[in-house]
């Protein structure tokens, strides 16, 4: 028992220490890979049973949601005329200008759209995915959805990788209020899957329903693990002390994180410019 | 021995799979089943605190692994409460109706804060408010796991018939 224990804390600190690169990290990659299989084959067992109080959950905000989707998709259809029009006009003086671009969300990724093999718990903010390193996944390849930003791959085994959510405490994203162009933090709030949008200066304008995106790259020093433009989510409340120096931002993230069921890794085609 | 081992092995290694693809999904008014910790001290009670540490430190370094967790982590826990309900199973517990119920009950909470604790030491993520919300729930769902896993080990792992101690007296 003693030395069960023992082996456990010697297994805790190196597993702590070591990098994922490790000899330990590369036997857990092994070990994972094995089990893969299996909990792929239970969790396409208990799919349907999923899938069936799924259906009969959503029954019950059926008609509040409905109502909630035609005020939007109404108000959506205006922004996408608007939006297509400013598309054009961006293709067209990109063209003029021969711009020079870094990789752009989407066009300029590929999508490695994989299952969710592992959920996240009451502790563990992250998710294990379907697919790794012969997927063309590796560390740090952002993972999203149809909604938006989910995360980041933080560690990766052969057919697996692990997704560290943009909930996560270590999580933390280059981001700008599309409508007014403030640029933020979004990180991890105080609530459980809760986030907000950290130092962004009190003389920068965010009202409520801003949508956040990501920024991309604005320090040449920490390039952002995240392409430009990938939905995060939409502001709820804005606050400012007067002893605080930035505005308290808590948004409403597009993904919802308790139920993930499939996800796509973004891996880029172009090569991502590094500052000299 | 072996046969036993071997079919605790399987029972813990379904339980593993279970856990981890599809009991973690399931939230249910803030609480999480784990359906690995109730075959655990559902094997523990029937076959005694050794059997029980060693299940518990494969179970648990078999969970690790799954979820690319801290190695040692989950197995560290499995072990002390593989150890603890054997005990009880071989003592107090032994031929008791409500030992599995008492035995679910105490570790689910024992459990879950050892869980914030190690974390807390750790320097991970350890949400305090969201784990005690969550207990009570929690333990409930554990609770009602219990009665079908614990038939289904009993049935697997039959009741050792434990040797009545023999107490001499001196002098």
């Amino acid at each position: 028992m003693a030395g069960l224990v023992v082996l456990a804390l010697l297994l805790i600190t190196i597993s702590f220490r070591e990098p994922t690169s490790g000899p330990l990290h590369g036997v857990q990659s092994a070990g994972a890979t094995v089990l893969r299989p299996f909990e792929v084959a239970a969790e396409r067992v208990a799919r349907p049973f999923r899938d069936v109080y799924g259906y009969f959950a959503g029954l019950v905000h059926v008609k509040n949601e409905n109502e909630k989707l035609k005020a939007e998709v109404n108000d959506l259809r205006q922004k996408a005329l608007l939006g297509e029009a400013a598309r054009a006009q961006n293709t067209r003086l990109r063209k003029q200008l021969k711009f020079v671009d870094s990789p752009v969300f989407p066009s300029d990724y590929t999508a490695v759209n994989t299952r969710i093999i592992g959920w996240r718990n009451e502790f563990d903010e992250r998710v294990v995915i379907a697919a790794g390193r012969n997927a063309g996944i590796h560390q740090e390849t952002p993972v999203v959805t149809s909604d938006g930003l989910v995360g980041s791959v933080t560690q990766v085994s052969g057919s697996a990788a692990l997704v560290t959510l943009l909930t996560d405490e270590s999580s933390a994203v280059q981001a700008r209020d599309q409508d007014s162009g403030a640029f933020g933090v979004v990180r991890h709030g105080e609530g459980a899957s809760s986030l907000i949008v950290d130092r962004v200066t009190k003389d920068k304008r965010v009202a409520e329903g801003d949508v956040i995106v990501t920024a991309g790259t604005r320090s040449k020093q920490y390039p952002s693990l995240f392409p430009a433009n990938i939905p995060i989510g939409y502001v709820v409340s804005v606050g400012q002390s007067d002893t605080a120096p930035f505005k308290q931002i808590q948004i409403q993230p597009f993904v919802d994180f308790s139920s993930l069921d499939a996800v796509t890794a973004l891996i880029t085609k172009k090569q991502i410019p590094k500052a000299p | 021995m072996a046969a036993d081992s071997a079919k605790a092995g399987a029972l813990l290694f379904v339980a593993v799979v279970l856990q981890l693809s599809i009991m973690s999904q399931i939230t249910i008014l803030g609480g999480h089943p784990n359906l690995l910790l109730v075959t655990l001290v559902c094997v523990s009670l029937l076959r005694g605190a050794v059997f029980g540490a060693v299940a518990g430190f494969g179970a648990g370094l078999l969970a690790d692994t799954g979820v690319f967790g801290t190695l040692g982590f989950t197995a560290l826990l499995l072990t002390l409460a593989g150890y603890w309900t054997g005990r009880y199973g071989e003592t107090t517990g032994r031929d008791r109706a409500h030992a599995p119920m008492v035995s679910i009950a105490v570790i689910t909470l024992l459990y879950q804060i050892a869980a914030l604790v190690l974390r807390y030491m750790l320097g991970q993520n350890a949400p305090g408010g969201e784990v005690f919300a969550g207990l009570f729930p929690t333990i409930l769902l554990n609770l009602v796991l219990t009665f079908p896993v614990y038939a289904l080990t009993r049935r697997l792992l039959r009741p050792r018939e434990w040797a009545p101690r023999e107490v001499r007296l001196l002098g």
